[in-house]
């Protein structure tokens, strides 16, 4: 039992936009407000758009858990391992090892008030990323076994 | 005295919540007054950051450098992640409760006694 | 090598199970072989960790660990005015002590976990949460920070509520699991509130900065009794202990095993705020008597719901309540006297001395006696004392660690309970005769109750309906022998036991001075 033609069409428009804009929170966390979990719970709100739209029975077909139960997975172990590779830099755990490196987010950060660079921030954004991941994954499943919970779909 | 107005609020916020607790029957609601006892939360600990005159803790393009305190809102977030897992783990633990017991009332599901 | 984990212990202590926890999905589909190897390695593995951290801390002083520095010890960067601007770990004797046994029962309760769960579906979630509770339990005790004390706390809580609730097909686990959630959560958030009074009065986290910058006012003591009222409701003392025969009852047996270590990080967390936050500067007598108040209406109402309960679990949960009187007794004690250096050495100390190796002890035997009745659960399939009966003819080892577990919390010589007893009876006994022997009679009434326990389960005729009952299969018996044997050691040396670890422990929460010291670098 599906939404009138009007309302899908509005959510096939919106969801390329709301995925866009939650990795462009998630990735300039160090930057702007925002962050790894702000950015995967509208991430997350993607998924319920889906299920508002169509109904629980298509959405359960094409959007698969194991690909939300594999980020979730993935998300946590960067963030893990990220912390742990700051022991073998030499630092203390969860150290910033990436600062001022060049390799990756590694641009120093000019002095003052600034536009602001997105390569800079050495393993924070790093962080905001595994988080967001690990966020969008965990609240994707488990507004899918809310939803798929309910007796019969709201009519 | 206008501005402890918010810590008025978080403790008033604090005490609803506590009253909504303690006084309904459903198992969602009091569940409710547990998010509202955790609002309450949330406003005193943002409500304790603020410095008069001061601008969002935003650095880039910041019009100027007297700012609020960061590190209560960094707490704030931590407690509204902390807050969204035990909500959605409660929330679920009443779904399978309303559905072994074919009830949300508190008053008939006293199967552990004693 | 060695040195570096050593130098890196207190971070690898708690990261180490993390990624043992998140990795646990992945070695999960390699089959159950994996998977148990897999949680057994880790969880030993951390017990190795803290043993280490431990010998360190015993022969070196306070370890300080500084999170997200260029090197552990830095915790005092030379731009920010003389305070620690990051989350340091602050890891002295009574942190080291509490994660020593935490991780040991941890190890155990896994060991167990492994045969007892054999059958149930969704053992991913299981041992992952057991590594989180393990992970939880290891950050509360080991932290310098009030608000990364809150954040484990609610890790805590949580797995400790998924836990309860893990047998989903009856109902009512998922009941018990409900009210643990919920009474846990709302202690956290007591605990928060005092923790954003605080912050707001002196604008900083670290327990250390504010126990230098501490004066008495107002809003502190509104914080100091939310944060009494909110660990006090964590650890389950009267008049908050509602939540405590249910949850206990309903979880598994390994579960609830490990909950009471969870139960009594929160008493830690507790002492922590009383001795080294607030320290002299508190009314100690006043805090004191209403300690030793919670104390021995635990004690009392503890027993006396005990006697007349008929399911095992729930009458164990309800001892369990009464055990922490004794611990909260004896540190209530201690703190009365804080102030007055004579009378503190003459019964002061061992007074807290009794109540901190209490702790230790009650995780011993009273894991003991919870992993006994889950044996019992698993071979009939029933807690109710009116339906067992003559198992003592079928479960020989059983009966014997049950022996063990009901002598020692009874207080009986030679076993652990008597030890930590005595040293509370005597030290008490100085400092208020009334009080002693309140306690002394709720143990003759615990010896009462476990003995008409003990009868209805494993004496009489061999019941019918319990003909083929076996043993229960090898790795629980070598978890509960495990514990046993820990038993009978630390009663059998409870001196050994009490110079080298446990005065220590009760030094180092005594001397607040040596706790801001660590930290600020001398005063």
């Amino acid at each position: 039992m599906n939404m009138s033609n009007l309302v899908r069409s509005g959510a096939n428009i919106l969801m390329p936009f709301i995925l866009v804009y939650g990795f462009y929170i998630v990735v300039h966390g160090h930057l702007t407000p925002g962050g790894g979990f702000q950015g995967g719970a509208v991430i997350a709100t993607a998924v319920v758009l889906l299920m508002v739209a169509y109904s629980y029975e298509n959405v359960r077909a094409s959007v698969s858990k194991h690909v939300l139960k594999n980020s979730e997975t993935a998300g946590l172990l960067l963030f893990i391992g990220t912390a742990l590779l700051a022991l073998t830099a030499g630092l203390a755990f969860f150290g910033n090892w990436l600062l001022d490196l060049g390799v990756i987010f590694g641009t120093p950060v000019a002095f003052g008030v600034n536009p602001g660079d997105i390569n800079t921030g050495g393993i924070i954004p790093v962080l905001n990323i595994a988080v967001g991941i690990e966020v969008l994954g965990a609240m994707g499943l488990l507004l899918l076994a809310m939803l798929g919970g309910l007796k019969g779909d709201a009519e | 005295m206008i501005e402890n107005i918010p810590f008025f609020c978080a403790g008033l916020l604090v005490l609803i919540g506590l009253a909504v607790i303690v006084t309904k029957r459903d198992l969602i609601k009091m569940v409710m007054g547990l998010a509202l006892v955790e609002a309450g939360v949330n406003l005193l600990l943002v409500a304790t950051g603020y410095i008069s005159g001061g601008v969002a803790p935003i650095f880039t393009n910041a019009p100027s450098t007297e700012m609020v305190m960061a590190t209560v809102q960094a707490m704030t977030l931590t407690n509204i992640v902390i807050g969204i897992a035990t909500t959605a783990l409660l929330l679920s633990f009443v779904m399978v409760i309303s559905r072994k017991y074919g009830t949300r009332d508190v008053t008939e599901m006293r199967r552990l006694k004693e | 090598m060695m040195d570096f984990i050593i130098a890196n212990a207190p971070a690898l202590l708690i990261a180490l199970p993390m990624l043992g926890a998140f990795a646990l999905p992945l070695v999960g589909r390699l089959g159950d072989t994996p998977r148990n190897a897999w949680v057994l390695g880790v969880a030993l593995i951390t017990f190795v960790i803290a043993a280490l951290l431990a010998w360190t801390v015993l022969s070196g002083g306070p370890v300080l660990y500084t999170f997200g520095a260029a090197s552990p010890a830095d915790a005092i960067p030379a731009d920010s005015g003389g305070i620690p601007i990051r989350i340091v770990f602050t890891v002295d004797a009574m942190s080291a002590f509490m994660a020593v046994f935490a991780s040991f029962v941890g190890l155990v309760t896994c060991l167990y976990s492994v045969a007892s769960e054999r059958r149930s579906s969704g053992k991913d979630g299981y041992y992952a949460l057991m590594l989180l509770l393990l992970v939880g339990i290891l950050g509360m005790v080991c932290t310098g920070d009030l608000f990364n004390f809150f954040v484990f706390l609610e890790i805590n809580s949580l797995a400790g509520a998924a836990l309860v609730a893990y047998r989903i097909d009856k109902g009512v686990s998922v009941e018990a699991g409900l009210k643990y959630g919920f009474l846990s959560t709302l202690a956290g958030l007591m605990v928060l509130y005092a923790i954003a009074l605080l912050y707001g009065q002196y604008d900083s986290l670290n327990m250390a900065v504010i126990a230098s910058r501490m004066s008495y006012t107002m809003l502190d003591k509104v914080a100091l009794a939310l944060f009494v009222a909110g660990l006090a409701l964590k650890a389950g003392a009267v008049p908050m202990h509602f939540w405590t025969p249910d949850a206990y009852s309903m979880a598994p047996g390994a579960v609830t095993a490990f909950l009471v270590v969870a139960s009594q990080a929160g008493l830690y967390g507790l002492f922590r705020i009383l001795f080294s936050v607030y320290g002299l500067t508190l009314s100690y007598v006043t805090v004191g008597w209403a300690v030793i108040i919670l104390g021995v209406l635990s004690m009392f109402v503890g027993v006396s719901m005990a006697i007349p309960q008929k399911d095992v679990k729930r009458l164990m949960a309800y001892h369990a309540v009464s055990q922490s009187g004794y611990m909260l007794l004896g540190v209530g004690v201690g703190l009365v006297v804080l102030g007055d250096a004579a009378a503190m050495d003459a019964f002061g100390r061992t007074a807290m001395e009794g109540g901190i190796f209490h702790i230790v002890n009650h995780a011993m035997y009273k894991g003991l006696l919870f992993l006994t009745a889950g044996a019992i659960f698993l071979q009939t399939g029933t807690r109710n004392l009116n339906k067992m009966g003559g198992l003592g003819h079928s479960m020989k080892w059983t009966m014997l660690f049950f022996i063990i577990g009901a002598l020692a919390i009874a207080g009986i010589p030679p076993f652990n309970g008597f030890a930590s007893k005595l040293m509370i009876y005597e030290s008490v006994f100085a400092f208020s005769p009334v009080i002693a022997v309140i306690a002394m009679v709720v143990s003759i009434l615990t010896l009462a109750s476990f003995v008409k326990v003990f009868h209805a389960i494993f004496m009489g005729p061999e019941q019918p309906k319990y003909e083929g009952v076996g043993e229960v299969p090898k790795p629980m018996l070598a978890a509960m022998a495990v514990l046993a044997i820990m038993t009978i050691l630390m009663g059998v040396f409870p001196e050994q036991i009490v110079t080298t670890v446990i005065a220590p422990a009760a030094d180092a929460l005594i001397d607040q001075g040596a706790y801001v010291a660590t930290v600020l670098g001398g005063i």
